[in-house]
């Protein structure tokens, strides 16, 4: 009977050390994407301390992908380099070390696009951040914002951001909103009212690369 | 008229209006002067009577409770004494033992020197020879008159000469004799010395025996007083209990410090094996807890190694144990223990190696490329360090057990007694209320009487002139009854 009883209360207490941990996923998710069209083509470099500066930063368990936006992004291909990163320290700086070669490779050798497919690049990204079943889902947008589609694509259509927080990086002045500033403070709030639209929990603007800190720490 | 005139009865002019409104409320203030005196008396005793109950069944709590803490203190010092003094008899039986084992030998030893000094001195008392019998047929010849004969004058010299011979032979035997009894004297020495240092060993086996008798005495002293249940024990094992609870919180503090540096050590590489992204809570990782399993783990050891030992009695099972139960027992811990503290070593070292790795990458990562650190013996030494730590801190978290059985036995005395404190305090504080409640109610029934102070003054006047017309009805009334 005493048997029965300890046995009974082991199980208990087993079960209720697993009924303990958190079910709530505490790990991040980014997703980059990257304008390489026109202009903002030579920018690119400048993506790559924006990468290393997520590599540096995400722990064990978290995900990060890097994709480029051209003439039409909704598309894995454009997906440049993807990790969800292991959940042991040392494997997880393996795999951190191979994705910042594949990136630098990709971004010392970016091909122009004619048209830029932002929204596309953003359905995509929150595709794959919903699959990562993240906590904290943050699509990093590294473009001036100027989207240009061509006529055969279809962008105007409801997007869902929930829960995903949208960061526009280095959204450098085109020559037109040097002329008219308006213009390009315009732009990013047509921009905000869209992402917000869609259900996105968060809308920042980020030109000084220095103040990533602020977005990426753990709180 | 505005809202703040409304109870103006002109509102032109208020000074009338005030005037007999307060006439008009005395009026009725008057009236109901009585019932209102009895409503703030029975308030006064509704507030002040629980308050006074509470506080008399506080102070009641509080003296059980320091019945209950004197009779627990009591106990435990009774306990902890007698074990002082089982301890200390068996110490004594121990020099007992050891000391006064060798004594037979000791006292063999001394009487064989004492039978050989006595034989040496005997020795020494030996007198020379007595002179020969002829020496007085000498005497005989020595008083024989010459008279002037030259035969007898020659026989006389060469009496004399052969006296002179024997003489120097008797004195150089008489030398001879003191030489060889000084010789004896000097062979004492050795004796005497070896006689003088066993009496001062034994003199001062002696007084240590007695300086350990001394200190039975004064425990059993203090052990009677204890079993008087005398006010002076009491205050003296209070005393004792929180310098214990103070000494022990200080040292459990320190080892507290030293189980946060092991956490330190050991959480970054238990992500390795438990892995970095799973949380128990919002701000708890996994393995940071794995971690604290770990060094609670090695607590426990140290503890059930300290129980083994006989050390510290937190557990009664483990007391009552065999002895090769205990001694298995034992052997079981240290050996956990021994492992789990090469397990912190090993920890420790990869801790220092995911460190170098993450270094390494995040140069790498960084657009500013930094200077590589040097790689000699001097960047070993934290590494050597950190697995020494790792390696002793288990070792020194299972003397944490010692201080934890302190804390824990005067936790209870030093609780029990701030319990009571706090009881009698809050006894007092009920009290004071209750009396405040009590005193408020005697003051608002003056106030009140102050208030309706014009018409008790005409109550009283009017009281004085029916007393002064009743006095000479009365006083005719008397003289009418003498009559």
């Amino acid at each position: 009977m005493i048997k029965r009883l300890f046995l009974l209360a082991l199980a208990l207490f087993c079960a209720g050390l697993s009924g303990c941990s958190d079910p709530r996923s505490h790990a991040q998710a980014v997703y980059v994407l990257i304008d390489t069209s026109g202009t903002y083509a030579q920018e690119a470099a400048k993506a790559q301390v924006i990468v290393n500066y997520l590599l540096g930063t995400l722990q064990p368990g978290d995900s990060l992908a890097v994709a480029r936006v051209e003439s039409r992004s909704f598309s894995e291909k454009d997906i440049v380099a993807k990790a969800t990163f292991d959940r042991r320290p040392s494997q997880a700086n393996a795999q951190k070390r191979a994705f910042r070669d594949t990136t630098d490779g990709f971004l010392k050798n970016v091909k122009q696009s004619r048209y830029t497919d932002i929204t596309g690049g953003l359905l995509q990204g929150a595709e794959f951040l919903n699959e990562t079943g993240a906590g904290t889902k943050t699509i990093v947008v590294f473009s001036d914002m100027q989207e240009e589609i061509d006529k055969i694509t279809v962008r105007n259509i409801p997007m869902n951001l929930k829960r995903i927080r949208v960061v526009a990086v280095n959204v450098v002045k085109l020559k037109t909103d040097n002329i008219d500033p308006r213009r390009y403070f315009g732009r990013l709030e047509a921009w905000q009212k869209r992402v917000v639209a869609a259900g996105a929990s968060e809308w920042r603007v980020i030109n000084d690369l220095e103040r990533l800190d602020a977005i990426f720490s753990r709180s | 008229m505005t809202t703040t005139q409304f109870w103006m009865l002109w509102p032109d002019s208020p000074a009338l209006s005030v005037f007999v409104l307060a006439v008009v409320a005395m009026v009725f203030l008057y009236a109901a002067r009585k019932p209102m005196h009895e409503l703030l008396r029975a308030v006064g005793a509704l507030i002040g009577g629980p308050l006074r109950l509470g506080a008399r069944w506080m102070i009641t709590t509080a003296d059980q409770m320091k019945e209950r803490n004197k009779a627990v203190l009591l106990a435990h010092g009774r306990q902890e004494t007698g074990q002082r003094i089982e301890r200390e008899f068996e110490r004594l039986g121990a020099v007992v033992r050891r000391d006064l084992q060798g004594y037979p030998t000791l006292q063999r030893k001394l009487l064989d020197e004492i039978t050989r000094i006595e034989e040496d001195y005997r020795k020494c008392g030996e007198v020379p020879p007595p002179p020969p019998d002829w020496v007085e047929a000498v005497t005989a010849m020595a008083n024989v008159k010459t008279g002037g004969s030259e035969m007898v004058q020659r026989i006389l010299e060469e009496i004399k000469s052969s006296i002179a011979k024997i003489h120097d032979k008797a004195i150089n035997e008489y030398r001879r004799s003191y030489e060889s009894r000084h010789k004896i004297l000097e062979g004492f020495m050795p004796f005497w010395r070896s006689v003088d240092r066993n009496m001062t060993e034994v003199n001062k086996k002696l007084g240590d025996l007695q300086e350990s008798a001394k200190g039975v005495d004064v425990l059993m002293a203090k052990y009677e007083s204890i079993n008087a249940k005398t006010d002076k024990a009491e205050h003296a094992l209070t005393v004792s209990a929180f310098t214990q609870f103070a000494i022990a919180l200080l040292v459990m503090a320190v080892a507290a410090g030293g189980a946060f540096i092991n956490f330190k050590l050991i959480a970054l590489p238990m992500s390795e094996m438990v892995g970095a992204g799973d949380y128990l809570t919002a701000s708890l990782r996994t393995s940071e807890v794995a971690a604290l399993v770990i060094i609670f783990v090695e607590a426990s050891m140290g503890l059930f190694l300290m129980e083994a030992l006989r050390i510290t009695h937190l557990f009664p099972r483990i007391a009552t144990l065999n002895d090769s139960m205990r001694r298995r027992m034992m052997w079981i811990a240290l050996v956990l223990l021994v492992t789990l503290a090469g397990v912190e070593a090993a920890l420790a070292l990869m801790r220092d190696m995911l460190i170098a790795d993450k270094q390494a990458l995040l140069q790498s990562l960084a657009t500013v490329q930094q200077a590589a650190a040097t790689d000699g013996w001097v960047g070993r030494i934290p590494t050597a360090g950190q697995m020494l730590l790792g390696f002793i801190l288990p070792f020194a978290l299972a003397f944490i057990a010692i201080p934890l059985e302190s804390l824990i036995h005067s936790s209870r005395t030093v609780g029990g007694v701030l319990l009571a404190a706090l009881v009698s305090t809050l006894a007092l504080v009920l009290r004071v209320l209750a009396n405040i409640a009590r005193r408020m109610s005697r003051v608002l029934i003056t106030l009140y009487d102050v208030v309706i102070v014009l018409p008790l003054v005409v109550e009283h006047m009017a009281k004085a002139g029916m007393a002064m017309r009743r006095s000479p009805v009365d006083a005719d009334d008397s003289a009418h009854q003498a009559r």
